[in-house]
């Protein structure tokens, strides 16, 4: 049986899985003391737990657990990898690298730096959604210190050339930092193997709870450090003070485990499922693609359909279908998504676009449900459009002059 | 035996009924309460009713309240924004304040972004008020006074409004570690005058991993968390929904039942001062301990002895959790920066026990029993 709303913006955040939510319950109210606390059994079974979860996140990055800070989510994780390392390594430059596609918290945070004085280049991206690897190195300067770039865009789901863009920052001897929020716990992520300096992920965009997240930072090879950004009582190893939130972060070491032994066979079944959607929804007129289909998240895709606007089509179906056309950090905006302007699409393709994400939970009859209702929405408003009209009738929309009124 | 957890300064337990309360935000009510479609708008009302609810609990507006991960992140926010955003270029705190705002000051000492002065303190821990006034009085430049309200090893309560009336005089902003109290204490923010207070789900049976930031309307500050326009472009960063609901919750309970669960904590502390004054010659307590104190905390020292250095890990092996001061420096050797400040004497071993609404009498008698073969 059907069950309405269908849930297909998983980028935006994803049911927990309840599993998750078991493995959670006992340190909600049994196990409830402060990891902090060293001298009774409370505060150790805490400690306990959160030396386990740690390995788990661990495990899933290929990483050391002492790599492992624990966050409050991906947004302090790049506050904290960003600024941590603008200020650790203030005496060797001042230049960051990022791009014009990166998540809001990459972006502002890196703004903020700008007004504390440092410098930084955002690199545009090519039409699929890529950055240029030769632009990136013609950018390095002698003062540069860091290089962030995300692993996956949260929007179109088009995932970097990592190992190509870490190559080049090793070669220049300059930090790599990444937001690997949506590709975590989706794709193979290895610290190792990517040369990644620097890495934040979250919870809540892989199954696991809300309100916790972790910062990779390298400790071998090179040794990375970054300066606090909160002072107290110097958990962390003293990189993030704050009294751990141990039930999430045994969520979060449980939702990493899940994907791990998981990712393999949720990948296979969730990218037939996307494929299926994506080639349904293609077969309309003037559907377009956003972003590179090669190197892409296999559980997201991004469309726009040409002479519909995007609020207009979420509005045909939201009751039943949620679905959001960008980032929900910015969907109460009404502004055109950055990201599908920076890939170089006019306003009217940028307007009508849709972010699908499925989940290790969506079913084909979802899908299938989710086809038939677009479709049918996308064929309705353009019946009653006059743009597609004329468009039908050959007439070139670009030459029409608009009347301001 | 059930083991015995005296350590509620540290974090309480989760009230069943607030985990009840946050189920279905565990579950089905999962949505990012930015995402503008129905799974999106109830997480969204959700936390806007809990910034009501906690707002109307403290008598402040909801345009004041602001979530965040925790005590430390708020009050990492509140000392930092006041130097970098509001020009204080003078700090005027105490030695026996939490690491989350010590630490933060001396960084801020450190990187030359601020002076630094402490405030001396009274034989009974209390601040010296003569002194702080003279300490804003011959304040050059604009000051940020941070004191905490309670405190979390000794358990002195700061006269808020008396430093807050001092603050307006010298027109200081008056930020107050409160992560003690909220939750703890009926507040009227309406009526003082207070800048920044910070609270922490945990610290009354909420749950851990968030917090508030009160931030008075009159002032305002930048983003200490950049990144998205959450918490109206204070603070970025998905929401960490269920516990927001959480703290709410625990707090709307802590306050329905503050009158009689106060009463009963407090009489938990005052029996077990006598039973350990009945039992023990030569011990003392720390701080105000029968005057302005919060009613969770008992500091107690006892005469140093071969046995008595081995009592904290003798009360665990008879499954009697309590700590020695803060857990969050709990694991270091150097002692409690609190007690050195208030009470050099080296000869003494101190405890402090903690209570809550669970804990009863018969837990602090078999408690003085086994002490008493401790010592």
């Amino acid at each position: 049986m059907l069950k309405l709303p269908i849930y297909l913006d998983n980028n935006a955040t994803t049911p927990m899985d309840p599993r998750v939510l078991e493995t959670m319950l006992p340190y909600f109210t049994q196990h409830f003391g402060n990891a902090a606390s060293r001298n009774h059994p409370f505060g150790w079974q805490a400690e306990e737990a959160v030396d386990y979860a740690r390995e788990q996140v661990a495990k899933l990055i290929g990483a050391d657990p002492k790599e492992i800070i624990f966050t409050s989510g991906a947004t302090e994780g790049d506050n904290l990898g960003i600024k941590g390392v603008f200020e650790m390594y203030a005496s060797k430059g001042n230049h960051i690298i990022t791009a014009t596609t990166e998540h809001k918290a990459v972006l502002d945070t890196c703004k903020h730096i700008e007004k504390l004085g440092g410098e930084v280049t955002y690199l545009e991206v090519k039409a699929n959604g890529l950055i240029d690897l030769q632009e990136l190195e013609a950018a390095i300067k002698p003062t540069t210190i860091l290089i962030s770039i995300m692993y996956a865009n949260n929007e179109i789901g088009v995932v970097q050339p990592v190992q190509e863009i870490t190559a080049i920052a090793r070669k220049h001897g300059i930090l790599f930092f990444t937001d690997a929020t949506q590709a975590v716990g989706k794709i193979p992520v290895d610290v190792n193997k990517d040369g990644i300096d620097l890495m934040t992920f979250t919870g809540h965009k892989m199954y696991g709870p809300k309100g916790i997240g972790a910062l990779y930072v390298r400790r071998k090879n090179p040794r990375v450090k970054v300066t606090a950004q909160m002072d107290g009582g110097g958990h962390e190893r003293g990189m993030r003070s704050g009294t751990l939130n141990v039930p999430g972060i045994v969520g979060f070491g449980k939702a990493c485990e899940l994907c791990r032994l998981e990712m393999e066979a949720d990948t296979t079944r969730i990218s037939v499922l996307r494929d299926k959607l994506e080639t349904e929804l293609m077969k309309l007129e003037e559907a377009y693609i956003n972003g590179t289909t090669e190197a892409r998240l296999p559980h997201v895709t991004n469309i726009s359909f040409k002479h519909v606007e995007g609020e207009g089509l979420l509005m045909g179906f939201n009751k039943n279908i949620a679905l959001s056309s960008g980032s929900a950090c910015t969907s109460a905006s009404l502004e055109p998504s950055y990201v599908l302007k920076a890939l170089g699409l006019g306003d009217d393709l940028a307007h009508s676009s849709l972010r699908f994400g499925l989940s290790r939970f969506t079913t084909e009859e979802e899908v299938d449900y989710t086809i038939k209702a677009i479709s049918e929405t996308v064929l309705k408003l353009r019946d009653m459009s006059p743009l597609w009209e004329m468009y039908k009738e050959g007439i070139d929309l670009n030459s029409i002059e608009w009347a301001h009124h | 035996m059930d083991r015995i957890y005296f350590d509620n300064a540290a974090t309480t337990t989760l009230d069943p009924k607030v985990l009840e309360t946050m189920m279905p935000y565990l579950t089905q009510h999962f949505g990012n309460p930015s995402s503008i479609y129905s799974y999106g708008r109830e997480s969204r009302l959700a936390i806007e009713n809990a910034r009501k609810s906690v707002a109307k609990i403290l008598n402040a507006h909801p345009s004041e309240i602001f979530f965040t991960s925790g005590g430390t992140e708020s009050s990492n926010t509140a000392i930092i924004t006041a130097v970098r955003d509001l020009g204080c270029k003078n700090i005027i705190s105490s030695k026996i304040e939490h690491h989350a705002t010590l630490h933060t000051v001396e960084h801020l000492h450190q990187q030359g972004e601020a002076s630094l002065n402490y405030v001396k303190l009274l034989e009974d821990g209390h601040i010296d008020m003569h002194d702080l006034e003279t300490l804003l009085a011959s304040a050059s430049e604009k000051t940020l006074v941070t004191l905490m309200h309670a405190n979390n090893e000794i358990g002195n309560i700061l006269d808020i409004d008396t430093v807050g009336e001092l603050c307006k005089k010298y027109d200081a902003i008056f930020h107050s570690d409160t992560v003690q109290t909220v939750g703890h204490f009926p507040f009227d923010l309406r009526n003082t005058h207070v800048h920044f207070i910070t609270g922490a789900g945990h610290k009354f049976h909420g749950p851990k991993g968030v917090g508030i930031l009160y931030i008075n309307e009159n002032i305002t500050i930048k983003p200490f968390v950049h990144g998205g326009s959450q918490e109206r472009n204070m603070r970025a960063g998905t929401e960490n929904l269920y516990g927001i609901v959480g703290f709410s919750k625990a707090l709307q309970l802590a306050t329905e039942h503050y009158e009689s669960d106060s009463i009963y904590i407090q009489s938990l502390k005052l029996y077990m001062s006598e039973q350990l004054k009945l039992k023990f010659d030569s011990i003392s307590f720390n701080g105000d301990v029968f005057g302005k104190s919060l009613y969770t905390v008992l500091s107690v020292n006892f005469p140093k002895t071969e046995k008595s250095e081995m009592i904290l890990f003798n009360l665990d092996i008879n499954k009697i959790c309590a700590s020695g001061g803060s857990a969050c420096t709990s694991g270091a050797d150097a002692g409690s920066h609190v007690i050195r400040a208030i009470n050099n004497n080296p000869n003494q071993v101190t405890v402090r026990f903690s209570f809550c609404k669970n804990n009863t009498k018969a837990e602090i008698d078999t408690v003085i029993n086994k002490l008493a073969e401790m010592t």
